[in-house]
């Protein structure tokens, strides 16, 4: 298992390696230049945009470039914003923990949603709950967040005005109040994100539950005169998670692109939002550093995929 | 009779498809003795495997229905019976055998828990009694290295050796009957012969009663004392082993015993294997006759204006066949 861990750490090195030269070369294609505004200013002379330039190193060949980003990025130098000039790390340090916590609290949501719903649903399948919760289900994962986004603003903001609908960074409240305040302006973000998740997992976790609940397996259970309630849980849900567990992870990577817009509608001050203003900026350093940590992260949750994976799945040997 | 272990009279298995009614199982009788073993025969769709899962009313309802008859199992009922009590009876009365021993099997539990838990299900012990009850019993049916083996998982068994873990657990509960549902059909003919050992010395130990489904009449030779022979989801005829060999009665059954590879006869007389012409006939609207007419050789008009009872024309020896004494 140690072994298996370490291999697999391996392994993500040179994933890792090749999505950033691929990024890179992406970024370095694109059309567009950090100093357009200076540019644009009659007060400084072209000369000054011209070192400011060489200084950065921007003139120099792609390759050059992309090794003198990485050496930096190895000693652990992940260079400055051209706009704000922070550190890099620092703003992302700054953005990530709102993200993972929208982001995290969206698919506990979803999950919540789609597990109990998705099960119970499969157990009675073309019962009139089955019905109502396939149709919810699909207009839920048809209806782009960024619509849904809206509609929440609209109704909750604004006709009902309960809850605040541009979150806010400085919030003057402590102790108990300042949690309540973060809560009443996370929980639209939270919720689109999560029902749009869940309604999509909700098809997937009854599509798997009934795959398993044909299986020879629970008739045997069954057979065993087990109750109903428990061959369910112990010999249909847990084998379903199997692949309902892979998908879960492989949807991370779209879970972080929709979370970019969800964040941009409601404000959210995360990753997301900080890529949109650093993309709009031309601020390589800043996209480039936020893409790839949203890579690791997905490389991250691939790896723990397969750990959930081999242990829900006794088939399946970590080698 | 009263005393008998299990009693089904006139029992009726209906399932709902797109197409209509299909009528599966269409007034089975069938009754076992404690300690007997009784086999029913027939191929594919002859409503056996409904019939042997409707005890245990292990059929999907719906689209399964009971539509008529009597499940008696010691004097009780069970077609009336709650889902609590089909629980009670489950595995610590009556065990199941499977037909798929490589699918029958949950593969995310070690055989050991699967075992085990059938064992807890029915008696206030705990875990390690009843893995230790879980060894005792791979060791009771020959699995070797038992308690080491407990802890592995069905995927690295073989077929027949799961099976022997599906027979382990049927029996786990000390059962009084065993339903084996054609228990050798997906196993090769070698490991076939040894599961059929492992059943007859079962009984022999445990005495319990054995309920074998087959399509085999090989596997019907070596096992059973008496036969049940369905056709279409009727019962077509009841005898002792022997009789039944000796002197089918039912146009059927002497198709069935003729189609058996003999290779004693094929050297010596160059006889071809014989097979029954035509098919089942189709259960959504079973034929108001006789349902094997069409297929005999022997059908007259009378055959199929009216479909014939089972009638016991000698001692234990029923028949469905109203030109049995003439043909036989």
């Amino acid at each position: 298992m140690a072994q298996y861990l370490v291999r697999r750490l391996l392994i993500a090195i040179p994933s890792l390696l090749g999505i950033s030269v691929i990024l890179f070369t992406v970024l370095a294609l694109a059309p567009g230049d950090p100093f357009e505004e200076l540019a644009t200013n009659p007060a400084i002379p072209p000369e000054v945009r011209a070192n400011l330039r060489a200084s950065l190193g921007l003139d120099d060949p792609v390759h050059i470039r992309y090794f003198a980003w990485l050496t930096s990025m190895l000693r652990g130098e992940w260079g400055f914003s051209f706009v704000s000039r922070i550190p890099v790390d620092d703003l992302i340090l700054q953005r990530l923990p709102v993200t993972i916590a929208v982001i995290g609290a969206s698919q506990l949501v979803a999950l919540a949603i789609a597990l109990p719903v998705g099960v119970y649903a499969a157990t009675r399948p073309y019962s009139i709950f089955d019905q109502i919760a396939n149709t919810l289900a699909f207009v839920g994962f048809s209806l782009p967040t960024f619509f849904t986004g809206l509609l929440f603003i609209l109704f909750f903001s604004i006709y009902l005005d309960w809850l605040p609908f541009v979150f806010r960074t400085d919030i003057e409240a402590t102790g108990w109040n300042w949690w309540w305040q973060q809560l009443r302006q996370s929980i639209m973000p939270i919720m689109v994100l999560g029902l749009f998740q869940g309604a999509a997992w909700t098809r997937f976790v009854r599509s798997a539950v009934l795959d398993v609940i044909r299986l020879d397996h629970v008739t045997t259970a069954r057979a065993k005169g087990i109750p109903e309630r428990a061959v369910t849980l112990r010999h249909v849900v847990r084998n379903a998670m199997i692949p309902v567990v892979t998908l879960v992870a492989l949807q991370m990577p779209a879970v972080f692109g929709g979370a970019i817009v969800t964040e941009q509608i409601f404000r959210v001050p995360g990753i997301g939002s900080l890529l949109i203003s650093a993309i709009l900026a031309n601020d390589t350093p800043v996209i480039m550093a936020v893409t790839f940590v949203i890579a690791a992260l997905v490389v991250f949750f691939n790896l723990l995929a397969d750990v959930i994976y081999g242990w829900l799945d006794p088939r399946i040997s970590y080698r | 009779m009263a005393g008998r272990l299990l009693n089904i009279q006139g029992l009726k298995v209906h399932f709902k498809t797109d197409d209509g009614w299909v009528h599966a199982v269409d007034g089975v009788d069938l009754s076992l003795d404690a300690g007997e073993t009784l086999s029913v025969v027939g191929e594919s769709g002859s409503g056996k495997t409904v019939t042997a899962k409707t005890i245990l009313k292990l059929i999907d309802m719906p689209p399964g229905r009971i539509m008529d008859g009597s499940i008696l199992w010691q004097g009780e009922d069970l077609v009336p019976a709650r889902p609590e009590r089909m629980r009670d009876i489950r595995s610590k009365e009556i065990g199941f055998i499977f037909q798929e021993p490589m699918t029958s099997l949950n593969p995310v539990y070690t055989v050991g828990e699967q075992i085990a838990e059938t064992v807890r299900q029915h008696q206030r012990i705990s875990r390690k009694a009843a893995m230790e009850r879980a060894a005792e019993m791979l060791s009771l049916v020959h699995i070797p290295n038992a308690s080491r083996r407990v802890h592995d998982y069905p995927h690295q068994f073989s077929g027949g050796m799961r099976q022997r873990v599906m027979i382990a657990m049927a029996l786990s509960c000390d059962p009084k009957l065993i339903i084996a549902d054609e228990p050798t059909t997906a196993l090769d003919v070698t490991i076939q012969a040894q599961i059929l050992d492992l059943l007859n010395e079962m009984k022999e130990r445990l005495g319990m009663a054995v309920l074998l489904i087959t399509h085999a009449m090989g596997v019907v030779a070596e096992t059973a004392q008496r036969v049940i022979v369905m056709y279409a989801g009727q019962v077509v005829e009841e005898a002792p082993v022997e009789a039944l060999f000796d002197r089918p009665l039912h146009p059927y059954t002497q198709g069935l015993i003729r189609s058996i590879p003999r290779l004693d006869l094929a050297a010596t007389e160059h006889r071809r294997l014989e097979a029954i012409p035509g098919t089942v006939p189709s259960l959504l609207s079973p034929p108001q006759g006789c349902r094997f007419a069409a297929r005999c050789g022997y059908a007259i008009e009378a055959c199929r204006a009216a479909p014939p009872p089972l009638r016991e024309i000698a001692p234990g020896r029923k028949v469905a066949c109203i030109r049995a004494e003439e043909i036989a």
